[in-house]
């Protein structure tokens, strides 16, 4: 009896040793990857495409959520300003998520998440029949790694011309 | 494509009520009874016949080969060497030396014979208790040579069910996604094959992406998500002539389709505005029922087996989990509660369980809770695995998992794997290509 206390005890201290060990592994990847994320947002330009100079095409996105950021909507108000430009082009909202998810939900959340972005477009002056939505859930994410910032990139909402 | 074969079946002798050899199927079984499988016996003509039209050397052992196979994947019978059997296969079928098989450990023993007849395979077999040395059962099939791997099937059913006291689950068939390609470009089949991975054929060509395929109860129809000309909508494919369409008319993406327990409706999400709820459709009738109404994101729903209750999972309380509602809509309740996220809910066809995906810090489980949400028990971990489907008789969960293929964390391997229902036994299921989206089909033959 008294030993298994002393080496539940033991144990309690090691657990303790490795959860602390974790939070500064953590921290050092959250350091690596500075100016990369903010919180889990992506905020790098590694992927990013542009529709046209000074346009971004994409948006990213926090895990299990379609909350545009400050970032995201100025992207957005940069596209929707191209769009009111350009009156002959219309565009599909392509809507992804991360491979942590189940594949029906993650469907569901990736048109969430482009809808996010077609509201906003709509909000500054596109017509909804000038936007396309389809959501690729987590089947075509553009890093195949699997770490929190592969994860981060493949959260997004992207704006591809459709003709 | 694949033609319904008559069966003929034959009851030799009326099976023997009395309570010989029982199995208990209920718990993890680490002692899996020791049974001698028998190659069945082959007079030389015969042999020679389905040579020919099989180009199998031997069908007798081909076809014991495969009941051994079946029993053994079980996890709850041990075939025994057969290098260690005394008697000959043409003997034993006669009757029988229960000392003989007694000696080697056998507790149960399976003899038989296989005949040609009028261009006909006809095969017998006999299930013997060796302790009791008595006769437990004794059949016979006719039927065409070519369907020789489904009379191995059909033997082990029975030969489950005589032991257990339950429906086996050999006779049936996996329809799975096979991938290809780097992650990022994946190439996605709509591929079929027997449970024991035999007889593996791909059903489209891999132009479109094709997603989560599952059986109707006749296992001749399967519904799935296509992205065809990139219009992610749900589709109805008849396995037997190859004809698709795509199922109702929505504005918009519709996913995650299953069959009505009784086949006549398709029940599925579709996603408008951000919101995803979940729809039917009458087969007959084409008559649209919209089932869910809630800002939220209803997706995944599975209907219990009487019909009359549908689970799914839904975000509305800000993550998602686990609900239950009447079929048409009302009395949603919520049944998980545990730590995490809970997904892919599918209802036991016994009735008695739900089926789920769990995510809880990074890992992903596979689990399953009564109908009322208690009793939740997970039986696997892993880094990545998901979207369980139950074996017709409800005693064994297949699914898929993805794997890093080096220890950096790259590259990854998508396999599919069944588990227990008591959380033993876990086995990966071979395939050519990786795969995912495994639903397993009904019983083909009763």
């Amino acid at each position: 009896m008294r030993l298994s206390k002393i080496l539940k005890n033991t144990l309690l201290v090691l657990t303790a040793c490795l959860v602390l060990s974790a939070c500064a592994t953590k921290k050092e990847v959250a350091t690596d990857i500075q100016g990369q994320m903010q919180g889990d947002v992506y905020t790098g330009t590694d992927t990013v495409e542009y529709l046209a100079d000074g346009v971004p095409d994409r948006v990213f996105f926090a895990t299990n959520e379609s909350i545009l950021t400050t970032a995201s909507r100025e992207t957005l108000r940069a596209q929707a300003a191209w769009m009111r430009k350009n009156p002959g082009i219309n565009v599909v909202l392509e809507g992804h998520a991360d491979e942590r998810g189940t594949r029906e939900y993650n469907l569901a959340l990736g048109e969430r998440r482009a809808n996010a972005a077609k509201d906003y477009l709509m909000t500054y002056g596109i017509s909804s029949d000038r936007i396309t939505v389809l959501s690729y859930g987590k089947e075509r994410p553009v890093d195949s790694g699997s770490n929190p910032l592969a994860w981060s990139k493949n959260r997004r909402s992207v704006t591809v011309k459709a003709n | 494509m694949t033609k319904k074969f008559l069966i003929l079946l034959f009851i030799l002798i009326p099976i023997n009520a009395n309570a010989l050899i029982e199995v208990d199927i209920t718990r993890g079984n680490l002692n899996p009874l020791p049974l001698a499988v028998s190659p069945l016996s082959i007079d030389e003509e015969s042999r020679k016949s389905f040579e020919k039209i099989l180009k199998k050397e031997n069908i007798g052992s081909a076809i014991s080969n495969i009941v051994e196979n079946n029993l053994k994947t079980s996890g709850l019978f041990n075939p025994l060497d057969k290098k260690a059997f005394l008697q000959a296969p043409d003997i034993a079928n006669l009757k029988p030396r229960f000392e003989d098989w007694n000696l080697i450990k056998a507790q149960a023993l399976i003899t038989g014979k296989v005949n040609y007849v009028d261009d006909k395979l006809r095969v017998e077999f006999r299930l013997w208790d060796v302790l009791a040395a008595k006769e437990m059962m004794a059949l016979a099939f006719t039927t065409v040579p070519n369907n020789w791997r489904r009379v191995g099937h059909i033997i082990s059913d029975k030969v489950y069910e005589r032991l257990t006291g339950e429906k086996g689950y050999f006779d049936t068939r996996i329809i799975y996604v096979s991938e290809e390609g780097p992650k990022t470009q994946r190439i996605k089949k709509l591929a079929i094959m027997d449970q024991d991975g035999a007889n593996n054929k791909f059903l489209t060509l891999g132009n479109e992406l094709v997603l989560t395929p599952r059986f109707n109860p006749a296992s001749q129809m399967v519904t799935y998500l296509s992205y065809f000309k990139n219009m992610p909508r749900v589709y109805l494919l008849d396995i037997e002539t190859g004809t698709q369409e795509v199922v109702g008319d929505f504005p918009g993406m519709t996913f995650a389709p299953r069959f009505s327990p009784d086949g006549k409706k398709i029940i599925m999400s579709f996603a408008k505005d951000g919101k995803s709820d979940i729809y039917t459709m009458d087969l007959e009738n084409r008559i649209v029922e919209k089932i869910t109404n809630h800002p939220s994101i209803d997706t995944s729903p599975s209907y219990s087996p009487d019909g009359k209750y549908i689970t799914f999972n839904s975000d509305r309380s800000g993550y998602q989990q686990i609900y239950v509602m009447k079929n048409d809509g009302s009395n949603v309740k919520r049944i998980s509660f545990g730590n995490g996220l809970y997904g892919t809910p599918v209802w036991s066809p016994r009735g008695d369980l739900i089926a789920f995906t769990k995510l809880h810090k990074g890992k992903f489980y596979i689990g399953v809770m009564r109908t009322d949400g208690s009793g939740e028990r997970l039986l696997t971990e892993n880094y990545y695995q998901e979207a369980p489907s139950w074996s017709p008789n409800g005693r064994v969960l297949i699914f898929y998992r993805e794997t890093k293929t080096n220890s950096k964390g790259e590259g990854f391997s998508a396999k599919l794997w069944s588990i227990d229902l008591t959380g033993y036994n876990e086995r990966q299921i071979k395939t050519p290509t990786d795969a995912s989206d495994p639903s397993w089909s009904s019983l083909l033959s009763n």
